[in-house]
């Protein structure tokens, strides 16, 4: 329940934000391979008034709707793994598909600021117990101010680590934390969610970084 | 004459393909896959309409669309975007965008709405003429 509680309207909206940029991605991928379709019927016609089928042009036309059908295939693994994260309140995860989801959930927006996010992932893999819509909500919260404070270079790195006690995420090459447009973090909605995972939440101006340590086990 | 038509968009693949298909229907067309690059053709060249998409990495299609409307106000753009937001739609039309259309899109939809927006030019242009002369008229007293 105490869970539920935090998740609220801001979860809600999260929700909303991610399901609404998934559509968006979809409709991309059923635009191409529509224009494909078109193409091809386009080719067909030609065809009857005598012009001759490229044999290499259909080749490719297959090739980029295959192609499409792939990408349309990753979006809806995200979309299947994101809508089940809300299943469970204490389930064991590896960290590299929390990250690998975060990513995927969060690739649209941070293109459309421009932005390079450098993934480092543990060579192994590192589970925690934990509730997955509200680490993802709480990933996405720092990726959020990683973005608002990051430096000319316009790149993020968003590192899963290993730890003796469970996991960090850590967002680092944060340039512009100490600004004065750095708006404030971690700001109540981040500390609400860190605490309902008891997380601990840190921000450190002097290494340009935020992170997020996760116990291997959380408490109740 | 063929319409002259700019696309912009930042999925290269419906880009091209698109672009292909409007061609071998007649029509001239430029693409962009940015509203950056849009931009710096806007400056050298003129569109009978522009289809520019929405959503764009580092410029969006509202800003773009801004920018094309301060430059040039008779500017006829049709909006092509997956999924928008009411909210959104209501604010591309404020801006003055022409039409809207949502991907996936039928080519024969679009290509008719690119023929409107060049008829709609066409009557602001000779409008836009028709009053020049008027104020030379007016001012040099012939």
């Amino acid at each position: 329940m105490a869970h539920m509680d935090v998740i609220g309207l801001s979860g809600i909206q999260f929700f909303g934000k991610m399901s609404a940029s998934i559509s968006h991605d979809l409709k991309n991928v059923l635009a191409v391979i529509n224009e494909n379709a078109g193409l091809l019927e386009d080719l067909c016609l030609m065809a009857g008034k005598g012009k001759l089928l490229d044999p290499g042009r259909l080749k490719r036309l297959a090739e980029d709707v295959k192609h499409q059908v792939r990408r349309g295939d990753r979006i809806t693994t995200s979309m299947n793994d994101f809508a089940h994260s809300v299943d469970e309140a204490s389930v064991s995860i590896d960290v590299s598909k929390v990250v690998e989801l975060l990513v995927s959930l969060s690739e649209r927006f941070v293109a459309m600021r421009g932005i390079v996010l450098e993934v480092g992932k543990p060579a192994g893999p590192v589970a925690i117990t934990t509730f997955p819509f509200i680490l993802l909500n709480l990933l996405w919260l720092c990726l959020g101010y990683a973005m608002s404070v990051v430096g000319p270079g316009k790149a993020i790195e968003l590192l899963a680590e290993k730890t003796e006690e469970g996991a960090w995420f850590r967002f680092c090459k944060l340039e512009n934390m100490e600004t004065d447009a750095a708006p404030p973090f971690p700001a109540e909605r981040e500390i609400a969610l860190g605490q309902a995972l008891h997380a601990q939440i840190f921000r450190d101006p002097a290494a340009r970084e935020v992170k997020v340590l996760l116990a291997q086990r959380q408490g109740a | 004459m063929a319409e002259k038509v700019l696309i912009v968009d930042d999925e290269k693949g419906f880009l091209d393909v698109l672009a292909e298909r409007m061609q071998s229907r007649g029509i001239e067309v430029t693409t962009a896959t940015s509203a950056k690059e849009a931009l710096q053709k806007l400056e050298v060249e003129t569109f009978d309409a522009i289809v520019l998409d929405l959503m764009m990495p580092e410029m969006g299609g509202i800003e773009a669309l801004q920018h094309i409307k301060e430059k040039n106000p008779d500017a006829e753009v049709i909006l092509l975007t997956g999924q928008p937001s009411v909210s959104t739609g209501v604010e591309a039309m404020k801006l003055g965008a022409s039409d809207f259309l949502v991907k996936p899109a039928d080519i024969n939809e679009l290509t008719e709405k690119i023929k409107q927006a060049k008829a709609h030019r066409m009557v602001l242009v000779e409008k836009n003429i028709s009053k020049k002369m008027k104020d030379i008229l007016k001012t040099k007293g012939w």
